[in-house]
């Protein structure tokens, strides 16, 4: 089984400079523990207690994970999740 | 050193005029590895507010997909305060997540004045850079 994650600039120190990795899982919880075996810390910088980290956009496919029940959505073989740190700010 | 042409930066000062007393962002991409801003890309601030911005997420995607898909990188992410200087603040800087970005922050404080600022925001450190402005 095989599901491409795809790993933006900042987070490629933990995939050894890869921009693209593969995992498994039936969940996106166990997709991420499927990969902290292997690029161990990054797990660590997407998820917290509450779930997927307030400020890091995950998608399954087209779709951002929020919607699709976050680290319980179901993942299948062929999707494509994709990691981006959220873009954000302000005066405070 | 941020070199951007002068009908770029205006673009930004308009969109930050625009949307004031909301906070205005966007993106502009160049040919990766080229650091030279080219396409002009704003975007919606998903937030609405006049102390805070989020690009929205689906159209942060189709954005870095299809910057993905033109071998480009966003070289420049910018932001306007609206009531305070164009200077990084603790948020700006604790979600900075672009190392090879140049982030421009506008002011619209005052209605006369336009600033206009860069910096390097890396693992927490800010930088403010040159802005060379080339004429058309």
């Amino acid at each position: 089984m095989a599901i491409e994650v795809r790993i933006p600039t900042i987070l490629r120190t933990y995939t050894g400079g890869q921009k693209s990795v593969e995992g498994s899982g039936a969940t996106l919880e166990e997709l991420f523990a499927d990969l902290d075996g292997r690029y161990e810390g990054l797990r660590e910088r997407l998820i917290d207690e509450s779930g997927v980290r307030r400020f890091v956009n995950v998608y399954l496919n087209d779709e951002d994970v929020r919607f699709l029940g976050g680290l319980s959505a179901p993942v299948s073989d062929g999707d494509t999740v994709t990691v981006l740190p959220a873009v954000a700010g302000g005066a405070r | 050193m941020l070199t951007i042409s002068a009908e770029l930066r205006a673009k930004i000062l308009a969109h930050a005029r625009a949307d004031h007393p909301d906070e205005a962002c966007g993106v502009i991409a160049g040919p990766a590895g080229s650091d030279r801003p080219e396409r002009f890309i704003p975007m919606l601030n998903a937030e609405r507010s006049p102390t805070f911005y989020r690009f929205d997420s689906l159209e942060q995607l189709r954005v870095w997909r299809e910057m993905d898909d033109r071998d480009e990188e966003p070289v420049v992410i910018y932001h306007s305060h609206t009531a305070t200087e164009a200077y990084p603040s603790r948020t700006d800087i604790s979600y900075a997540s672009e190392p090879g970005a140049h982030y421009v922050l506008v002011s619209t404080r005052d209605p006369d004045l336009d600033e206009f600022r860069s910096f390097r925001i890396l693992d927490g450190q800010v930088t403010e850079e040159d802005v060379t402005v080339e004429p058309e």
